[in-house]
């Protein structure tokens, strides 16, 4: 049973597996850890929210094909052409429903000036239907960049027309160096009428350019996509598509698991905005992020990290599902500023009167954050250890087997991959403690923290120290007591954090630093 | 270098040909892609009288990427840095290949007819024609006489 031919069947789209189902269908050993639990605890309030959670894994071949389809689904309704759908599903970051709102709403004209197309219903007839290309081929005219006579000129629809090597030059330019696809715009003066796909592949006329496009339509259409997300392992192609964008643990078919709704490692119990604040405060005190703090600002809107590079205080996010524009000092939509741009001096004192004060407290509450940071930071440590300890557990496991079965002995690693589990949720477990304010709830939760605690650091005394071939089945019952112990721990915790979240019992703070 | 696009050679034969009032642009002996600019500080504004030098570069892929554009003559104005650097769409993100020298430096023209503090690169010169525009233009005049009036 390998993992491809569990993915396969999903492919068909009748039988959507779960992360679940993956996992305990490839374990051998009665003991995996998620049936496990289920079956010591059928009477737990909370279900593993992973049960229901349904995902995909694509490749770029089959991203390409689900655009494809998105498109088509669009056209049995809009009956368009689809390159002039694709521009305007872009317009609308691939949202259907947000697209027939617009159009039954508004007048077909706005609705395509809107979308920087030209309006499909007022163009000429006569022009070629495949393609909106049109072409002027009146005696001789001169191309309005290159200056040169020419026989013919392209242009797509809005009436203004180019010679084809300046076209292909234009594309190339575009998509090679400036790095844009969807939002390049007719190449004359205050034209904003985008160039549509099949457009495009004529007039680039070259394939290394056709292919730089695909990947940028590509990655544009993916992180567009709130319900897509790229794996970030490095050298990863796949994306994964899910059916709502909630923080749930995805596992791409490289073998990386990671939060679909971050694209963090996998970190419950703590929430994605947690996480990105403690992994922001944790890098704070190095070089780089140092210049990071002094240099660079977050995007208002979608946080993306920007670096200011030149003097205008105008700023235009270079994320290409973002592109707002807001003011350096402010951080306020650039909208207002056309006539009261000063009055971000004067907010600037005010915030650097407060910056002052926060540093203030950020000093004093370092106690605080020096507590939990060890505590993550050991566990972290540990869990780098147990890669040892691994190597380890293999070399026993031969011995062993001189006495038991290959399957009688694979306790002992499964044993470490609970270690590994535990380790792993106790480590973000001081990220969410971090965050949290005081309230009974919270107090159960550090008791069960550290009943989980405890039982981690028995599990991996006795991993390291106390596994001999002597007396192995004593042993064996010794670890599989405590491995059990330690999952059921675990899930104690977790379960109890869901249902927190769920009944909203914590209180987050926002700022611990004030 | 590659030999000199057909595009480049008709716009400097319109240049000399054609000029624009108050801007002159002529290519450098060595280097057909350098120009050296003069453009006049319009009538009605704080750079009147004044003879603005600047240099104006086509760089390999131009007409796909804009020119470059600099003041060489100090200047006191909001979109216009110590260094003489010019913040304006049309050499950003607004240039088109359809663009031309011609109506790059007829808009460097415009800017100085009617400056723009709202989206400033110079902030201290930007902050003052705010609170105290009457200041702003006199210091305007004043580095206009003192580095832009030939005697």
């Amino acid at each position: 049973m390998n993992s491809d031919s569990e993915y396969s069947d999903e492919d068909h789209g009748d039988s959507h597996r779960s992360l679940h189902s993956h996992m305990s269908c490839g374990n051998f050993d009665s003991d995996s850890e998620d049936t496990c639990t289920e079956i010591l605890l059928p009477e737990s309030p909370t279900r593993n929210p992973d049960d229901d959670f349904i995902y995909k894994v694509l490749s770029v071949d089959q991203i390409v094909q689900h655009q494809r389809n998105i498109i088509d689904e669009v056209n049995n309704v809009l009956n368009l052409s689809p390159q002039v759908t694709r521009i305007i599903l872009n317009h609308f970051k691939w949202d259907k429903e947000r697209l027939f709102e617009n159009y039954f709403e508004s007048s077909p004209k706005d609705f395509f000036q809107r979308a920087h197309v030209v309006n499909p219903f007022e163009q000429k007839s006569d022009l070629d239907s495949e393609s909106i290309v049109s072409t002027s081929s009146a005696s001789q005219k001169f191309c309005g960049i290159c200056f040169c006579p020419c026989e013919e000129l392209k242009g797509l629809g809005c009436g203004h027309s180019f010679c084809a090597a300046c076209w292909k030059q234009y594309l190339a330019n575009k998509t090679c160096s400036e790095g844009l696809a969807n939002t390049i715009k007719c190449p004359a003066t205050n034209c904003d009428i985008l160039v549509d796909y099949v457009s495009f592949l004529k007039l680039a006329d070259d394939p290394e350019v056709v292919e730089r496009y695909q990947q940028l339509i590509t990655n544009t259409f993916v992180e567009c996509n709130i319900l897509m997300r790229w794996c970030p392992a490095p050298n990863c192609t796949h994306a994964i598509k899910a059916i709502c964008a909630e923080p749930r643990a995805v596992h791409c078919k490289c073998g990386h698991q990671f939060c679909f709704a971050c694209g963090e490692n996998w970190h419950e119990p703590a929430s994605c905005s947690s996480l990105k604040k403690w992994l922001k405060k944790c890098l704070e005190d190095s070089e780089t992020s140092n210049w990071i703090a002094q240099n660079t600002k977050q995007c208002p809107k979608c946080n993306v990290t920007i670096e200011k590079d030149g003097g205008c205080n105008h700023m235009v996010c270079k994320n290409p599902s973002c592109r707002y524009d807001f003011c350096w000092v402010c951080l306020g939509s650039w909208e207002p500023h056309g006539s009261s741009w000063y009055s971000c001096n004067r907010f600037d004192e005010e915030e650097a009167k407060q910056a002052r004060l926060a540093q203030q407290k950020y000093r004093s509450s370092m106690a605080r954050y020096l507590h939990y940071y060890n505590r993550y930071m050991n566990h972290m440590q540990s869990m780098k250890m147990e890669n040892k300890l691994y190597a380890n557990v293999q070399a026993k496991m031969d011995d062993m087997q001189e006495e038991m079965s290959w399957i009688e002995v694979q306790f002992l690693r499964d044993a470490v991959d609970v270690l590994c589990h535990c380790r792993t949720t106790l480590m973000y477990s001081y990220v969410f403690a971090f965050y949290l304010m005081n309230n009974n709830q919270k107090i159960i939760f550090e008791d069960n923290q550290r009943d989980m605690e405890m039982a981690t650091e028995k599990i991996s005394e006795c991993l390291e120290r106390e596994i001999t071939v002597k007396n192995l089945y004593e042993v064996k019952q010794k670890v599989l007591d405590l491995s059990h112990y330690c999952q059921k721990r675990r899930h104690v915790l977790l379960c109890h954090v869901r249902e927190g979240y769920e009944k909203d019992w914590w209180d987050f703070i926002e700022d611990p630093a004030t | 270098m590659s030999s000199l696009p057909r595009r480049i050679i008709k716009e400097t034969q319109r240049l000399m040909q054609e000029p624009v009032p108050g801007i002159n642009a002529i290519p450098d002996e060595n280097n057909a892609r350098y120009f050296h600019v003069i453009v006049t500080g319009p009538n009605d504004s704080p750079f009147e009288g004044g003879v603005f030098k600047l240099e104006l570069f086509l760089p390999e892929d131009y007409p796909m990427s804009a020119p470059k554009v600099r003041f060489i003559t100090k200047i006191y104005h909001p979109n216009i840095d110590r260094l003489g650097r010019i913040c304006l769409d049309v050499l950003k993100d607004k240039w088109s290949p359809a663009l031309q020298i011609r109506t790059i430096l007829l808009s460097i023209q415009a800017l100085l007819s009617a400056p723009n503090p709202d989206d400033p690169l110079a902030n201290d010169v930007a902050e003052l024609w705010k609170v105290n525009e009457a200041e702003a233009i006199r210091n305007a005049r004043e580095w206009t006489q003192k580095y832009a009036v030939e005697d």
